[in-house]
C-alpha cells in the first residue's frame, strides 16, 4: 500500500476506533461544557463588564485545556499490544501523520463546539470575524498537531497525565501568546496589517511541528 | 595519574592572546558590521578549534575568564542614559544567554547523534550539555533580574524577553523531568532525544521571534535580540565576544566533569 492510502485508512480507522468508544468522545464534550460553564458562573459574579481581553484570555486557556485533555488519549486508548500490530503492518509515518490528521479534525470540531458554547453564554461582540476565525482554526490545528507527538513521548513513560501538562506547557505557551495577540485583534477590529507577520508564523510553526513530527516519531515507537 | 603538562599553559596563552589579535583586527578594521559579525564567528570558531586540537582549550577558558572579568570591570564603556555603568553586564547576562544557545545546540546534536547511531556516550553529552544551558539559563536570568532592579526599577518587569527565557527554561526542565521518569537507559536516552529536539526548534522561534513582536524594555528592543546593538563601541564588542567563548568553554569544562563521571559509572555497572 502506498503512503497515502495507509494514511486514509489509518485516519478511517481512528474515527472507528472513536465512534466504538464514544464515552471517550460524550465525556470530552461534557469538559467543554463543564469548563465554559465554571468560567461563565466566575465571571457573571461582576456581570455585564466582561472586558474583551479577559474573555479571549479565558477562552484560549480552555481551548489549551480541552486539547490536552482530548490528545492526551490519542496514543493510549488502544493498547500496547494493538500498537505492536499497527507497527508491523505500516509505516510509523503513516500512524504520526493519520493521527495528526485525525486530532486535527477532532480539534477543529471541538474548538467549534467550544467556541457556540462559550459564545452563547458569554456573549461579545466580534468585530473583525474573520480573523478571529482564523486565529481559531490556525490555533486549534496548532495545538492538535503540536500535542499529538507529546502525547505519543507521554505514553511511554508511566505517569501520563501530569507529565503530558509538563511537557505540553512549555511548547504551546509562545503559540498561545501569539493566539490571544490575533484573536484579540480580531475581536477588537483593529488593523489587520498589524499581524500578518503572526499569523504566518502560526503557519510555520505548525509547519515545524508536523515536519519534526515526522522525522522524530519512528525513534520514538521503536522503543 | 599524569602531572600537568605545564607546555599547554604557554600554548593556551599564546592561543589566547591571538584570540584577542584576531579579534581587534577584526572589529577594528574597515569593514560593515554585518561583514564583521560572520567573520568574527569564523575566526572565534577556527580559534575554539585549534584549542581543542593543541589540547589547550582549558587554559583559553581561564584567560578568558580573567580577562574577561578584569577589562569587563575596567575598560571604559559608552556613557548612556539609565543604563550608565550596568551596561558592563553585557559581559556577563547577555554572554551566558549566547553561551547558553551554543551549549543547547550542542545538546540537539548530540541528540541527533545519538538517534542516529544509537550510542549511550552521546546520550550522556546530550543531557549534560542540556543540564549545562540550564545552569547558563538560571544564571543568566539571575543577573538579567539583578540588572533590572537597577535600571528598570524591579526585578521582574514582564518583559516580553524575561517570560520568553521563562519558558525556555521551562522547557529544559520539562525535559529533565522527564528523563527522571524512566528507569530504563536506553528508553530514557531515546525518547529525551526526541522531545529534546521536538522543542529545540520551537525554543529558538520563541528565544529569536517572539519577543520581536512586542515592545520589550530591553537596549536594542526592536532590531536584532543579541547583535549588532549600536550602543555597542569596539571595546566593548571586543570584551563581549570574548566573554561569549570563555564562558563557552567554562561550562563545556564543566559539563566534561560530569560527563567524565558519568562514563566511568556505566563503566563500573558494566553498561557500556
Amino acid at each position: 500500500m502506498s503512503f497515502v492510502s495507509e494514511t486514509i485508512e489509518l485516519v478511517k480507522k481512528e474515527f472507528t476506533i472513536e465512534w466504538r468508544q464514544r464515552n471517550a468522545l460524550f465525556s470530552l464534550l461534557l469538559y467543554v461544557g463543564g469548563a465554559v460553564f465554571i468560567c461563565y458562573l466566575s465571571m457573571s459574579l461582576k456581570s455585564g463588564d466582561l472586558a474583551r481581553s479577559t474573555w479571549n484570555a479565558l477562552f484560549w486557556i480552555i481551548m489549551l485545556f480541552i486539547s490536552i485533555n482530548a490528545i492526551a488519549k490519542s496514543f493510549m486508548q488502544e493498547g500496547k499490544e494493538r500498537d505492536y500490530y499497527y507497527f508491523t503492518i505500516t509505516s510509523p509515518a503513516a500512524i504520526i501523520i493519520s493521527k495528526i490528521i485525525y486530532n486535527n479534525i477532532l480539534m477543529l470540531s471541538l474548538a467549534v463546539i467550544t467556541f457556540i458554547f462559550y459564545y452563547t453564554i458569554l456573549h461579545v461582540e466580534i468585530k473583525d470575524p474573520e480573523i478571529f476565525f482564523l486565529s481559531m482554526i490556525l490555533g486549534a490545528s496548532g495545538f492538535a498537531s503540536c500535542l499529538t507527538l507529546i502525547s505519543g513521548i507521554a505514553s511511554k513513560a508511566n505517569n501520563n497525565g501530569a507529565l503530558m501538562a509538563v511537557l505540553s506547557f512549555p511548547i504551546l505557551i509562545p503559540m498561545l501568546l501569539i493566539l490571544i495577540r490575533t484573536s484579540f485583534h480580531g475581536l477588537m477590529g483593529l488593523d489587520r496589517t498589524m499581524i500578518y507577520d503572526e499569523l504566518a508564523s502560526l503557519g510555520g510553526i505548525n509547519i515545524i511541528v508536523i515536519g519534526a513530527s515526522y522525522v522524530l516519531f519512528p525513534y520514538l515507537w521503536r522503543s | 595519574m599524569k602531572g600537568y603538562n605545564f607546555i599547554n599553559l604557554f600554548k593556551g596563552l599564546g592561543l589566547f592572546l591571538l584570540q584577542l589579535a584576531v579579534v581587534y583586527f577584526i572589529v577594528e578594521s574597515g569593514l560593515s558590521a554585518g561583514a564583521k559579525f560572520p567573520l568574527v564567528i569564523l575566526a572565534l570558531g577556527a580559534v575554539v578549534f585549534v584549542s581543542f586540537k593543541l589540547d589547550c582549550w582549558k587554559e583559553m577558558a581561564v584567560f578568558g575568564m580573567f580577562y574577561t572579568i578584569i577589562a569587563g570591570f575596567l575598560m571604559p564603556v559608552p556613557r548612556l542614559p539609565i543604563v550608565n555603568e550596568t551596561i558592563r553586564n553585557q559581559y556577563f547576562h547577555v554572554a551566558m544567554w549566547m553561551a547558553m544557545v551554543i551549549v543547547l545546540f550542542a545538546s540537539a546534536l548530540h541528540a541527533v547523534k545519538y538517534l542516529r547511531k544509537g550510542d549511550l556516550r552521546d546520550d550522556i553529552l546530550s543531557s549534560e550539555f542540556a543540564n549545562l544551558g540550564l545552569v547558563f539559563g538560571v544564571l543568566g536570568i539571575i543577573t538579567g533580574m539583578v540588572w533590572a532592579n537597577y535600571t528598570w526599577g524591579k526585578p521582574w518587569h514582564g518583559d516580553p524577553k524575561q517570560v520568553s527565557a521563562a519558558i525556555g527554561l521551562l522547557v529544559y526542565f520539562a525535559l529533565m523531568v522527564l528523563r527522571s521518569s524512566f528507569n530504563d537507559d536506553v528508553k530514557r536516552a531515546r525518547i529525551g532525544a526526541v522531545y529534546n529536539l521536538f522543542a529545540f526548534p520551537l525554543m529558538i522561534v520563541l528565544l529569536f521571534t517572539v519577543p520581536r513582536m512586542y515592545d520589550s524594555l530591553h537596549p536594542g528592543a526592536g532590531g536584532n535580540p543579541a547583535f549588532g546593538k549600536a550602543d555597542l563601541d569596539n571595546t566593548m564588542r571586543m570584551v563581549f565576544y570574548t566573554a561569549i567563548i570563555a564562558w563557552t568553554l567554562l561550562g563545556v569544562w564543566i559539563a566534561t566533569l560530569r560527563i567524565r563521571t558519568r562514563l566511568l559509572e556505566l563503566k563500573v555497572y558494566d553498561v557500556l
